[in-house]
């Protein structure tokens, strides 16, 4: 999305707060740690209390800063989370696939994000760990898709069906309920894989994009209309991006 | 500090194993005990003087052959070949039959069996300088023995064996010491390779087990619930049988493994260790694990949850903090200066670039700051700190393990802010701790995760302690204008320049000196320094042995009810000496052709050394506000 060259001009420039949430061991520092330095470690130590990393992203019209804080999971650590999603403007929920457990955490935190956090959040709801179901949809399902969020299922629904033999033992929370819980409580959905990569800058990315202008501090950029478009034109991307790269997964 | 009581007859004496209570201490029960090959028993001073001796009565022939030595520095000792085998046979059998398992002589023969093969071609590597040992025996040495060879070959500088063989243990040892914290291996579902699994589990040097008082597992350095319930059961109904007569156990002996136990209100910690550590020393280390499970709980919500209900299980609310206690337990394993004196190291600055990062720290400190500690490569390089409040070394010890060694909170490579709870300050309830790593030789480079048992060298850690749990932000403030003040008055080119000078060596302190190694505790600062492990002790195993051999001396300073001031020992290898006086312990070790006027002259300049360089090798007052 940087079209860095050609802005002579800076492009204006806002922060984003943004917390991690999930139960422990979903990889949610493993995604930051994508995120912000492109790595991966394998066996990944759990972390102790919270981490805050920042990381930049160039939009078309503007620059993000992402101020994030990756939360530990653990169940005694729950009492903190406030803290850390007051005043929060976006939030990654992140469930294991291969973990129903995760997915029950995950949908606790949409609840209590609802309840308690910034009422314009952005929440984005994340399946990790999708290298382990490595048949995730294969070529020839994922190829008919061309635009639009509906579409998306269609081939998944397919998808599943065919892999159901092989995947089930690994898979444990199947795409549609996800994307069917996602949409229910209009939050971005994507599946991940911090160990490939897979992904993961496009969920920064949709939820850059997903931001309303309105909401973000420091110095604006020129139309709003304009930047509304962006938005727009975003977040009908995302389906595309997404499918795009499941393709590339596949192989 | 435990009562230890030495030679109190058993008040009670199973077949096989000799407990001890509550403050009876048993000598080993034979008086053939001291003459035990692996493990010279820990308590009763006597035969632990014998043990440094090479484990035989000091009137033996044998005086200048420890009773495993696998590395005799003489040529002259070639006939030993045959003679060396003769002892070992003698201390088997002298091996106190009576609590000797048949595991234990099973080892012990097999040492000696190596030794037999080994001293057929041993002579040959001490006549030569460190280098050349592989080409030398190649043609006579399997690859096998090649790689002992070259594992050995640090301590044989100049054909002086270092201490290598003055422990009585030999190959096996250092064959158990190389795999101690490799994984077991995962026990199959149907218990097919639970044999293996177990023998695997049984040649650890060393165990940590925490149960509740109910008998529930919470923690074990090694092997999963499947392998160990068995054992924690037994421990259970041991500890239980001796809590039911109101006279709770403290430790007892098996085979050559000791077993130290501290109870501490709803839990059982059980140390299980072939390390020949005291009790004392061992409870150290469990105390240590004790406040880590209070650094994550507080001691109200540990109470309350087992006041609760007795069968709580801790796991769950300890999730996520094994990676903490292993890598406790794995220092006590490798050996750590620090936990052996209850002191902590600093960096070695000057006096004014010292006062110059605490004056820094004073101007920048923030209104909610209680403490702020500079960290460089686990040795402190400052604190700011409350008039009131001193800094309990525990709690930075809990601290220092959780920044350098295991690796979770440097990894991220972000900035952390981590709840705990510092039970030697407060334990009933939570601080919170910003922690900031500096890459001070290359800003750009992200710092990376390390396996943990690397020191992190060029590592500078900011920690800034708040009782404010919204205080990240205000902390990072103050962070950004502290590094920023470092950065522009030098103070981080200092601390760079002294980690990469390291410690000093022996030599540096004291020039031609043949002191080998020194540990120099202040007492009155809980701080101690000492010189580089390089050249001698660079490898995980020379390190464990001094360290053992440390032990040793601590466990003769300070075990009761025999306060000794000045402890002195000569074995063929080794020459070393423990003192202590109101202002100091020392413990310094030189090899064995060094006479006792030397060493004690080298003693004596270490200590005006450390007088001398006092403000810089420890920080006195510190910063104070």
């Amino acid at each position: 999305m940087a079209d860095t060259g050609a802005a002579s001009a800076p492009k204006p420039s806002s922060s984003v707060k943004l917390v991690l949430l999930g139960e422990a061991a979903v990889g949610k520092s493993s995604l930051v740690m994508r995120f912000v330095n492109n790595d991966f470690q394998e066996n990944k130590e759990p972390t102790i209390g919270a981490a805050f990393l920042t990381q930049k992203i160039s939009l078309s019209t503007r620059t993000i800063k992402f101020e994030i804080w990756d939360t530990a999971g653990q169940e005694r650590f729950a009492s903190l989370a406030p803290m850390y999603y007051r005043n929060a403007q976006a939030a990654l929920v992140v469930y294991d696939i291969t973990k129903p457990s995760s997915f029950t955490k995950a949908q606790h935190w949409v609840s209590e994000l609802q309840r308690q956090a910034s009422p314009n959040i952005v929440i984005a709801v994340v399946g990790n760990k999708a290298d382990l179901a490595s048949n995730d949809p294969p070529p020839s399902t994922s190829a008919p898709i061309s635009d639009g969020d509906g579409i998306v299922a269609v081939p998944t629904d397919g998808g599943e069906g065919e892999l159901e033999d092989e995947e089930e033992t690994i898979r444990k929370v199947p795409v549609r309920t996800a994307k069917a819980y996602a949409d229910e409580e209009k939050a971005l959905f994507f599946e991940t894989s911090a160990k490939t990569g897979h992904n993961v800058a496009e969920v920064f990315t949709a939820i850059a994009n997903q931001i309303p202008e309105t909401a973000l501090k420091g110095p604006r950029g020129a139309g709003g209309a304009q930047t509304q478009r962006t938005e727009e034109r975003g977040r009908v991307d995302l389906g595309v991006r997404e499918s795009g790269a499941k393709e590339g997964c596949a192989c | 500090m435990a009562a230890q009581n030495p030679s109190t007859p058993p008040s009670s004496e199973l077949p096989t194993v000799p407990f001890t209570q509550e403050g009876t201490e048993l000598a080993k029960d034979t008086p053939a005990a001291p003459s035990r090959e692996t493990t010279p028993p820990p308590l009763p001073p006597r035969p632990k003087i014998y043990g440094l001796l090479g484990d035989r009565p000091p009137t033996s022939g044998g005086l200048r052959v420890p009773s495993s030595a696998k590395r005799p520095g003489l040529q002259s000792k070639a006939t030993t070949a045959l003679s060396l085998g003769e002892l070992h046979a003698q201390t088997n059998r002298d091996g106190s039959p009576a609590s000797c398992q048949t595991r234990a002589r099973g080892r012990s023969r097999s040492g000696s069996e190596v030794d037999d093969s080994a001293s057929i071609r041993s002579f040959a590597p001490t006549m030569q300088a460190d280098g050349d040992i592989e080409s030398l025996l190649g043609e006579v040495l399997g690859d096998s023995e090649i790689q002992t060879w070259k594992i050995m070959g640090p301590q044989f500088p100049g054909g002086q064996s270092q201490g290598a063989s003055i422990f009585g243990n030999g190959p096996e040892f250092e064959e158990a010491f190389e795999h101690e914290f490799d994984e077991l291996t995962e026990l199959e579902t149907d218990g097919s390779n639970e044999e293996l699994v177990v023998k695997q589990w049984k040649a650890k040097l060393k165990h940590f087990l925490v149960l509740s008082s109910a008998g529930k597992p919470i923690y074990s350095r090694h092997g999963d619930d499947r392998l160990i319930s068995n054992y924690i059961g037994i421990i259970q109904t041991i500890i239980s049988f001796y809590q039911g007569a109101n006279d709770s156990l403290k430790g007892f002996t098996a085979g050559n493994v000791r077993f130290a136990i501290l109870s501490k209100g709803p839990l059982n910690l059980v140390a299980i260790s072939k390390l020949d550590e005291s009790d004392q020393q061992l409870r150290v280390q469990l105390e240590s694990l004790y406040m880590q499970i209070l650094s994550t709980l507080t001691l109200p919500s540990l109470e309350r949850m087992f006041k609760a209900r007795a069968s709580t299980d801790l796991r769950r609310p300890l999730q996520g903090t094994e990676i903490l206690l292993s890598a406790l337990a794995d220092g006590f394993t490798r050996g750590s200066p620090s936990t052996l004196l209850s002191a902590l190291e600093c960096l070695k600055l000057r006096k004014s670039h010292r006062q110059v990062i605490n004056n820094t720290l004073l101007k920048t400190r923030s209104p909610n700051l209680l403490y702020g500690l500079i960290v460089a490569s686990g040795k402190l390089v400052s604190v700011v700190r409350p008039k009131k409040h001193s800094l309990h070394p525990g709690d930075l010890h809990l601290i220092f393990n959780m920044l350098f060694e295991a690796g979770s909170v440097k990894a991220g490579g972000g900035e952390n802010w981590i709840p705990l709870c510092l039970p030697g300050f407060n334990n009933t309830g939570y601080l919170y701790m910003y922690v900031s790593f500096l890459n001070v030789n290359n800003t750009s480079e992200q710092v990376r995760e390390r396996p943990s048992t690397s020191s992190g060298e060029d590592e500078v850690a900011i920690l800034l302690i708040s009782a404010n749990k919204d205080g990240f932000f205000e902390l990072k403030k103050m962070r950004d204008e502290l590094v920023e003040q470092l950065d522009k008055n030098g103070s981080l080119a200092f601390m760079t320049a002294a980690i990469k000078r390291g410690r000093p060596s022996c030599t540096d302190i004291i020039p031609g000196t043949t002191l080998r190694h020194f540990l120099y505790k202040s007492r009155g600062n809980v701080q101690f320094t000492m010189p580089s492990f390089d050249p001698y002790f660079s490898t995980p195993i020379a390190r464990r042995r001094l360290l053992t051999l440390y032990t040793h001396l601590h466990t003769h300073l300070h075990t009761r009810p025999t306060h000794l001031k000045i402890h002195h020992t000569t074995s063929g290898n080794c020459l070393t000496l423990a003192w202590t006086t109101p202002l100091f312990d020392l413990y310094a070790v030189a090899p064995g052709t060094t006479s006792r006027a030397a060493l004690a002259q080298a003693a004596n300049r270490v200590v005006q050394w450390v007088r001398r360089e006092e403000e810089r090798v420890f920080i006195i007052g510190g910063a104070v506000f």
